[in-house]
């Protein structure tokens, strides 16, 4: 059995949900290749074969797989993938987009999210916000995966440089290209992989307060921020700090919502938080049921209290 | 230009979903469905890109049980101005809805399939990407805005994991939508008297030459180990002390 890891990068590192995703191949068994495609991906691709675990790195440089575009990444997973059992990616925005059309190209199912290896041909996945899991055993060739990455450790360590091996890219498909691209600058941890998460809900009131009350609390703690989808809706953040069924999910060792309510949509994205912590001046909010310590009151007086007792 | 839009029935997003007792599924019966969250804000893009004159018909379009009818209905009193329903009993994993609607779209030919980015009950979010797979067309998921350059282009802004990126992509293509699209609309009671008798055609997976028999055996559906809730504190100096002392997270 050899699998296929499809590592995510932005042409110069490596994400770290790579190492996430080397702990579910290797739970599932076999030989473990990895694919970094890009352009002027070169220190990537080095990077790669120093991971652990790795027989293989190969690597396909060409100006059409620059931009992690879906159309042309997806046909040269498709090109190369009966050579493998799985085919395994972080279910993240990018494995997300990809994923699914190399799958439909493979004529296989594509299997989301998975938080468990019950068997190589077998996996578990959140399904319904994570209410309700669900075990399914693939019938096919070849299984196209998306992994959570909170769900398994990052594998640890170097390993022996692994051999390069150069793929041809397939012909730029030009369905669609890359005009802009806008990051939301950030000093912070990255808040998928961060140690401590500091949430913030529609309890702030404002994109100003938002700011005044967590950024201070955050950089105490050097947590990455995070959001609500009420309050990215309402604008005081940027989409990307989303946390929940249809934004991130984060698994930190501690997550402290304030002033959010705890919909079933947003637990499924923190709710495996090491240790939760609450601050809601609604004593009946449902973020308690989750919370290990929950602290009932004004968010406005907690949390420069908390800020300034750290 | 013709847009297809892709509606799926779903359990009510209010409602926490449960195991059956048995494991075979999910507790539905009884329960309210509504349109998916995500088939909404497909709906509305649609309907604004009809309203700004970029699109002359909208097409909904759902692949599931008879009473899928009432999903179709609700996208008609919403404004489509037909819906499709490809009529099938049993489970349908997204790859077998891609080949669905990939027929449909053969026969219907659209300009633009507007899907939802993720069904909020098997959250697997793949449908569009593999219907634009089998088209060999373009796709641009997760949407967060929509701009029409002729019919022949399109320019997408797309919600990814580190802020936003825009895409140029070439038409026809799939678009899948994300939350921050726009607000869609509630149907008015005139508009779901008139929705009534707009047409709905009925179609076959058999009619379509399409084999949707699943490649995943469900082995168990289950509830996940629950979190313990834990305790309150009275104040900030408790709750810093726990997190020290108990915890040891700070
Ligand atoms: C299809 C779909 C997908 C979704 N995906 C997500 C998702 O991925 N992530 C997500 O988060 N949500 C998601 N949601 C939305 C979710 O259902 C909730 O609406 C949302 O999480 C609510 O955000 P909130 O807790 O900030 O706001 P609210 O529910 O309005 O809660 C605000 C809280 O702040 C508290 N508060 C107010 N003022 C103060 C104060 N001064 N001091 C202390 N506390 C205060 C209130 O008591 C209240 O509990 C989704 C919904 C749908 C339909
Ligand atoms: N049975 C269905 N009928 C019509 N559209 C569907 C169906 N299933 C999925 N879709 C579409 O595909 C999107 C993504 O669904 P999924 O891939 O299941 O998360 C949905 O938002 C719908 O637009």
């Amino acid at each position: 059995m050899t699998l296929l890891v499809v590592a995510e990068h932005d042409n110069h590192n490596l994400k770290a949900s790579v190492r996430h995703v080397l702990t579910a191949a290797q739970a599932l068994g076999g030989e473990i290749h990895v694919l970094v495609a890009g352009c002027g991906c070169e220190a990537v691709a080095e990077a790669a074969r120093a991971l652990p675990g790795v027989a293989c790195v190969r690597w396909a440089e060409d100006a059409s797989l620059g931009d992690g575009g879906a159309e042309n990444l997806a046909l040269l997973v498709t090109r190369i993938a009966r050579e493998y059992s799985h085919v395994l990616a972080a279910a993240s925005a990018f494995g997300k987009n990809w994923a699914p059309r190399a799958a439909a190209q493979l004529d296989v199912a594509q299997i989301s999210d998975i938080v468990r290896v019950d068997a190589p041909d077998t996996f578990t996945r959140p399904i319904y916000a994570g209410s309700v899991w669900a075990t399914y055993r693939s019938t096919d060739p070849v299984k196209v995966i998306t992994v959570r990455p909170t769900a398994f450790d990052a594998a640890p360590g170097e390993g022996a440089p692994a051999p390069l091996e150069r793929l041809d890219a397939e012909p730029g498909s030009g369905l669609s290209s890359r005009k802009d691209l806008s990051l939301s600058p950030s000093e912070r941890p990255e808040l998928e992989s961060a140690r401590v998460v500091v949430s913030g809900g529609r309890g702030l009131g404002s994109g100003e307060r938002f700011k005044a009350l967590l950024e201070p609390l955050a950089d105490k703690l050097n947590a990455a921020l995070g959001a609500s989808r009420a309050a990215v809706d309402s604008g005081y953040v940027p989409n990307d700090y989303q946390v929940g069924q249809t934004g991130k999910v984060v698994a930190p060792d501690l997550y402290i919502a304030v002033g959010i309510s705890g919909a079933i949509q947003h637990l499924a994205g923190m709710k495996s938080s090491r240790v939760i912590v609450a601050i809601n001046k609604d004593p009946d909010a449902p973020i308690f049921s989750v919370a290990d310590y929950g602290l009932v009151g004004d968010l406005n007086e907690i949390v420069p209290q908390l800020t300034a007792a750290l | 230009m013709k847009i297809l839009v892709p509606v799926k029935r779903v359990l009510d997003y209010n409602i926490k979903a449960r195991p059956k007792a048995d494991g075979t599924g999910v507790e539905l019966a009884g329960l309210k469905m509504s349109m998916n969250p995500f088939d909404e804000i497909a709906m509305e893009a649609a309907l604004r890109l009809k309203e700004a004159g970029q699109a002359t018909e909208i097409v909904a379009v759902s692949c599931g049980p008879a009473a899928n009818q009432e999903t179709l209905r609700t996208a008609l009193a919403l404004g489509a101005d037909r819906a499709v329903l490809v009529q099938c009993e049993g489970e349908l994993e997204p790859l077998a809805v891609a080949k669905l609607l990939r027929a449909v779209t053969l026969r219907e030919q659209p300009g633009l399939v507007l899907c939802g980015k993720q069904a909020i009950d098997d959250d697997a979010n793949q449908t569009g990407q593999m219907l634009s797979a089998l088209m060999g067309w373009a796709q641009a998921t997760f949407a967060s805005r929509i701009e029409l350059q002729g019919a022949s282009e399109a320019l997408v802004t797309r919600e990814i994991d580190g802020g936003l990126e825009t895409l140029s992509i070439r038409l026809p293509a799939v678009i899948t939508t994300d939350l921050r699209l726009n607000e869609p609309r509630y149907a008015t009671l005139p508009n779901i008297m008139k929705a009534k008798k707009k047409p709905l055609d009925t179609l076959t997976p058999a009619d379509l030459g399409v084999d949707t028999a699943p490649h995943l055996k469900l082995v168990q559906v289950f509830e996940p180990p629950q979190r313990q809730g834990g305790i309150r504190v009275s104040d900030v100096a408790e709750l810093v002390g726990k997190l020290k002392n108990e915890a040891k997270v700070i």
